[in-house]
This record gives C-alpha cells, sequence and structure tokens, in this order.
C-alpha cells in the first residue's frame, strides 16, 4: 500500500487541486455573499495534509474533523456539488442545510463531524475506534485537529484514553503556527506538538504537512500500526494556513512579509515538481487533471445554485431520530 | 483630558461601551484583570488592543483552554482579583461548566462564607447570520437554574457599560451575557467613570396599558418595534426589559402585570425551560388575581439552530411573532 505508484500520486495531485479549487471557489462566493455565515475557515495551503492522510485509509475508515473541515472531507472522498450545496445552506446539501459549513460532514464517505467546538473530535475519535474493536471490524479512525486544540484537556484526555485502551486512532496535528489570532510561541511552551506523544507512551512525529508524500508515509505506517491493534500514533503536520483564520478575518496579526512566504511552500506546485523529476506525470497530464477538476467545481456550482432551499417546517426527524430497537 | 462631567456622553456603539467599562475598571482597580482567547485582537472588539492602554500584565490572551482559564479565573477571584473573563462565543461555555456551576457558584456557600469570588464571565451569545447550532445559542435559561450566579443580559450600549461596571464591582460570579447583533448597535453613552446600573433593576422602556411584553436582550429592540406597530391597532404595550435576570427586579414586572392584567414573554432561547418558562410560573403565582388571562411565551423553536437562512428565520423568535402573541393574549387572534 505504501508504494507510490503513478496512479496514487495522481490521484493525490487530483484531490490537492480540487480542495485547492473548491476552496478559491468558496472564497470567492462569500466574498459575493452567496454562502451564509461569516466563519468560513478554508483550507487553502494545508492541502497535503487531509490529502496524505486519507490516502492511506480506507473507505470504510473514520475521519474526525474540525470547523477546518472541507479539505478534509474532499479528501475522504465526498462530492464538491453536495459540498458546495451544503455551504449554500441547500436542502441537497450533504446535511440538507442544516449544519453548513463548521458542521460540514458526510458519513457515507465515514466523515462524523465537522466541529464547531476546539478539540471536541479528539474525545470522539477514541469512541468510533472503540466501537470498531468491539464490533470486531479492523477500521481506523483518523482525527484531525489545530496547534490551538492541542491545549484543549480533551487533547490530553483522548490521547490517554486511546492509549489506554490501545485504540485504533491516528491522531494528526496540523501545526499551521496559529490559533487564530495566536502564535504557537503565545499558546504553548514547546515548538513540537509531537513530543507529547511520549506523556501517553504512543510515538508521535513530526513530518512536513506541505510535503503530501511525506504525509502519506508517516500515515501509511500510523494506520498499519492501528489497524494490527497496536495501538494510537500522534503525526504532527507542519503546514500554514494562507487565508485569515475564516473568511471574514482581516488577518492583521500576520505581517505582509509574512504572508508573501506561503506560496513559496505551495504543497501543489511541490507534487508537480516531484511528479515531473520522478517522470510520475508530464505537465500536459497534470494540466489535464486540473481542467477536468475545474470543470467538476463548475458544476457542483450549478448544482448548488439550483438546488431548493429546505422547506421553514423543520423535520422533527432531525431532532429525534423517533426509533427504537 | 478633562475629568468628565455627570452629564457628559459620547455616541459609542454597545462593543466600544463595553470596551470603556472595561479600561475604565481595570483604570479604577489594579485587581482587576482580563483573560480570554484572542482577546488582544478580540473579534467583536470590545477588548482589542487594550493591552496596549493599559497595564498589559492584566490583559492576557490564553490558549484555548475554557476550563483552565475559567478555573484559573475561579482561583484568582478566591484569592484577591477581580477576573473578567471572556468566552469568545456563549456556546463554548459549555466546555467550562464545571468551573462555573460546581466551583464558581458554589465555592463561597461551600466554604460557610470564608471567601467570595468577584467573577465575570462575559459571552456573547445570540442569532447572528447563520451562525449555527454550535455558535448562536442563548443559555441564560440554563444559568438561572444555578443558585449563586447572576445574570445580566444588556440590551443596549448604555445598559452594557453600566451592568459591566456594576458586575466586575460586585463581589459574586456574575455572567454577562452580551449579544453578537448588538455590537455595532450605538446610542449616547455617559462618560462618567462613576456611571453604573445596577444589578437587580428592571428598566420599564415602553409605558403602556394594556399588555406587558417581558424581553431579554436583543429581544428588547423587536418587543419595540412590535408594539410600535400595535399601538397603531390601538393596543398599548408596555415592554419591560429586565436587565439583569439574577437578581431579577420582580416589583417592577409585578407592578405592571398588576396594571396590564396580561403578560408576553419574549427570548431568543429556545421555548421549554426558558427564561419565559420561570417568569411565567413567578406572575401567575405572585399576581394571578390580576391576570385577564393566560401568559403567552414567544422564544426559539425547541431544536438545535440551523444554518440555513431560511430555517434560522423560521427558528428564531420574529417581531410578527411577537405582535401575534401580543395579539393571542388579549384575546383578538
Ligand atoms: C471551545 C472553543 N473555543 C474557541 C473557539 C473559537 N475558535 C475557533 S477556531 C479557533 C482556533 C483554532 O486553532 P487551531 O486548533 O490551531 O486550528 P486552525 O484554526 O489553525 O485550523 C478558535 C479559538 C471554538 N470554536 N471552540
Ligand atoms: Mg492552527
Amino acid at each position: 500500500m505504501t508504494e507510490l505508484t503513478n496512479e496514487l500520486v495522481l490521484r493525490m495531485y487530483r484531490t490537492m487541486y480540487t480542495i485547492r479549487k473548491f476552496e478559491e471557489t468558496v472564497s470567492e462566493r462569500a466574498g459575493m455573499a452567496m454562502i451564509p455565515g461569516f466563519m468560513i475557515h478554508l483550507y487553502v495551503g494545508q492541502e497535503a495534509v487531509a490529502t496524505g492522510v486519507c490516502a492511506a485509509l480506507r473507505e470504510d475508515d473514520y475521519m474526525v474533523s474540525t470547523h477546518r473541515g472541507h479539505g478534509h472531507l474532499i479528501a475522504k472522498g465526498a462530492a464538491p456539488d453536495r459540498m458546495m450545496a451544503e455551504l449554500q445552506g441547500k436542502e441537497t446539501g450533504y446535511c440538507r442545510g442544516r449544519g453548513g459549513s463548521m458542521h460540514i460532514t458526510s458519513v457515507e464517505v465515514g466523515g462524523l463531524g465537522a466541529n464547531g467546538i476546539v478539540g471536541a473530535g479528539l474525545v470522539i475519535a477514541p469512541g468510533a475506534a472503540l466501537s470498531a474493536k468491539l464490533r470486531g471490524t479492523d477500521q481506523v479512525t483518523v482525527c484531525f485537529f489545530g496547534d490551538g486544540a492541542s491545549n484543549q484537556g480533551t487533547f490530553h484526555e483522548g490521547l490517554n484514553l486511546a492509549s489506554l485502551w490501545k485504540l485504533p486512532v491516528v491522531f494528526v496535528c496540523e501545526n499551521n503556527g496559529y490559533g487564530f489570532s495566536t502564535p504557537q510561541d503565545k499558546h504553548q511552551p514547546i515548538d513540537r506538538i509531537s513530543k507529547r506523544a511520549a506523556s501517553y507512551d504512543m510515538p508521535g512525529i513530526t513530518v512536513d504537512g506541505n510535503d503530501v508524500l511525506e504525509v502519506y508515509l508517516a500515515a501509511c505506517w500510523a494506520v498499519e500500526r492501528a489497524r494490527k491493534g497496536e495501538g494510537p500514533t500522534l503525526i504532527e503536520a507542519v503546514t500554514l494556513r494562507w487565508h485569515g483564520h475564516y473568511e471574514d478575518d482581516d488577518d492583521e496579526y500576520r505581517s505582509a512579509e509574512e504572508k508573501a512566504e506561503f506560496p513559496k511552500h505551495c504543497p501543489i506546485e511541490r507534487l508537480e515538481r516531484d511528479c515531473i523529476e520522478r517522470g510520475w506525470a508530464s505537465t500536459s497530464q497534470l494540466e489535464r487533471i486540473r481542467s477536468e477538476v475545474d470543470k467538476e467545481i463548475e458544476k457542483a456550482c450549478e448544482f448548488a445554485d439550483e438546488s431548493p432551499e429546505p422547506s421553514p417546517d423543520e423535520d422533527p426527524a432531525l431532532i429525534f431520530s423517533g426509533g427504537d430497537r | 483630558m478633562a475629568e468628565a462631567t455627570q452629564s457628559e456622553t459620547r455616541n459609542l456603539a454597545y462593543f466600544e461601551a463595553i470596551r470603556l467599562a472595561l479600561k475604565e475598571e481595570l483604570e479604577l482597580d489594579p485587581t482587576v484583570i482580563l483573560m480570554g482567547e484572542d482577546i488582544r485582537y478580540s473579534i467583536f472588539g470590545p477588548t482589542r488592543d487594550l493591552h496596549l492602554e493599559v497595564d498589559e500584565r492584566r490583559v492576557l490572551d490564553t490558549p484555548i483552554t475554557e476550563s483552565a482559564f475559567v478555573g484559573a479565573a475561579v482561583g484568582a477571584a478566591m484569592t484577591g482579583l477581580r477576573p473578567v473573563v471572556e468566552i469568545m462565543f456563549a456556546d463554548f461555555i459549555t466546555v467550562c461548566m464545571d468551573q462555573i456551576i460546581n466551583q464558581a457558584a458554589k465555592i463561597r456557600f461551600m466554604t460557610g462564607g470564608q471567601v467570595k469570588v468577584p467573577l465575570v464571565v462575559r459571552a456573547p451569545g445570540g442569532y447572528l447570520n447563520s451562525s449555527a447550532a454550535q455558535h448562536s445559542q442563548s443559555l441564560e435559561a440554563l444559568f438561572m437554574h444555578v443558585p449563586g450566579l447572576k445574570i445580566c443580559l444588556p440590551s443596549n450600549p448604555v445598559d452594557a457599560k453600566g451592568l459591566l461596571k456594576s458586575a466586575i464591582r460586585d463581589d459574586d460570579p456574575v455572567l454577562f451575557f452580551e449579544h453578537k447583533a448588538l455590537y455595532f448597535s450605538s446610542d449616547d453613552v455617559p462618560l462618567d467613570p462613576q456611571f453604573t446600573v445596577p444589578l437587580g433593576q428592571a428598566a420599564v422602556v415602553r409605558e403602556g396599558s394594556d399588555v406587558t411584553v417581558f424581553a431579554v436582550s436583543g429581544m428588547v429592540s423587536s418587543a419595540l418595534s412590535a408594539a410600535n406597530s400595535l399601538a397603531r391597532e390601538g393596543i398599548e404595550v408596555e415592554v419591560i426589559d429586565p436587565r439583569t435576570l439574577v437578581p431579577l427586579d420582580k416589583p417592577t414586572l409585578l407592578d405592571s402585570v398588576r396594571k396590564t392584567g396580561r403578560l408576553v414573554t419574549v427570548e431568543e432561547g429556545c421555548l421549554t425551560g426558558g427564561v419565559g418558562a420561570e417568569i411565567s410560573a413567578l406572575v401567575t403565582s405572585e399576581a394571578w388575581d390580576d391576570l385577564k388571562g393566560p401568559v403567552v411565551r414567544v422564544a426559539s423553536r425547541d431544536q438545535p439552530i440551523p444554518f440555513s437562512p431560511v430555517l434560522e428565520a423560521a427558528c428564531a423568535p420574529t417581531t410578527q411573532d411577537i405582535a401575534g402573541a401580543v395579539r393571542k393574549c388579549l384575546g383578538k387572534a
């Protein structure tokens, strides 16, 4: 599985580019007030993390996401059209317009929720892993979270529980250097978050989160450990958030010089270079992928625009399932 | 700058009025400290750059650890400081519920009165532009159920300043619920650093003889709009803004109901177990003989708050809902 075939590399390229194109389109649409809400947290710059991690997963593996969840969900296999519809509050969206950006998820692809509460997923993930273990499946649960979230009590509680019970979880910390306006050195006294794994007696590694291949290889190793019953792993992927914390954020706490550096670390361009250098693909192949994705996102927008609004009479089955055993 | 005189005012937005109250109290009392996530940057503005204007050691950005910094505020309050902490969105208060409900609210009692806990928890609640299920809630009713906590809900810039100053000076834990949709509303705010609005004093914001409308926080302005349109139908509504739910100004409420004989309650939290339920029970037991009909409650639907603008609008109480409730209360619907 860890073998880097042409097909796999191009699939990852397509995923990263899909995320980028989707997010840039969301940003545009948010600017035109086509997307309700003001807390739209985009994944631009971080594409390699979700892509590399999810490429190491099976379709039936679980994925616990965050407030910055669009990229995670695309990487796990969700369809951009139903995602765009959700972001526009339409009935055809994955959550029927009830969730929106911060709660977008698709259970059919293994998503267990984006989250508006920072750190909440860190204790939900061990539960999904416990469930897989008790049901006798070998499903693995991946849990994404940020550097800011690594200070919540739930980080410590979740890692402890997962390690104590040897649960099949892969904790993936996306260290983009900021929790909202607060730089990492102002929110925690350590530089490498992976160090914290030692407290819970699990392996902790730091990878370049702008290098999808490095992320992928680390994820394969952690997923395999989890699947074999060897317990959880903490992967810290160091990356960059290119946009403001959310689309309405003026991002004044980061200097123009700092922001000008971001594109130099573009994970997509990096994979393009790798592809050419290592002969995985030609520029025209990559170009073809990009234009296919462009069309797909265009169609996703049309689908979202043409979809109906939900009916204002709330469906009671969304509050209680009404079922029983 | 000259000392502000008793009557000087300035037109300030709600967030600026809060900022002014915080700044004045930080300057007046060296034991006041602020803590919260990204407060120096401050999404809505009430604490933005305050650290540049006062002793910066007393304006602390914290990691994302609500339970740690609210707990730390309890400890600091027990030992001589007056912490004012910010929960970025009121919804996140659930993350530090133990520190508020089991610790802050009970410590004075449990220690037989040996300590006091002069703590203020500021938290913006309410609907704002499809903020969805975890960033829109009005949770004040949950805390009314916990003896030991005071609850403020300023509905305008003047009360925001005056109540916050009283809350900071108060020796007990106070939950101070701001409203996200009010941050940019403005009014002439007194500049006198000794101006306060006492806790436990309701405001009769409109006088009327036919129906009393008890409206909370962001719903006060909706109640006033409803009252103005009802006036054109010949219905005179009295609007009461409690300003604090704990302590509650019972005399003002009961006097009004004795006069009008009718009561409508309005809040943004959901209906079941809401503020209106408690107010209704209070009024029916203490002013039964004066009531001419059943109390009518206006509140959000009993459901998580949806993202879709269409659904959000259907979930939230509106001016039309309030007007409809008043007519119903008068037997005209
Ligand atoms: C419990 C809680 N506290 C605070 C917030 C507000 N908030 C949302 S995202 C965020 C920063 C998160 O930083 P990090 O975990 O590093 O993720 P990033 O945004 O960088 O992806 C904050 C403070 C929240 N949503 N939930
Ligand atoms: Mg971060």
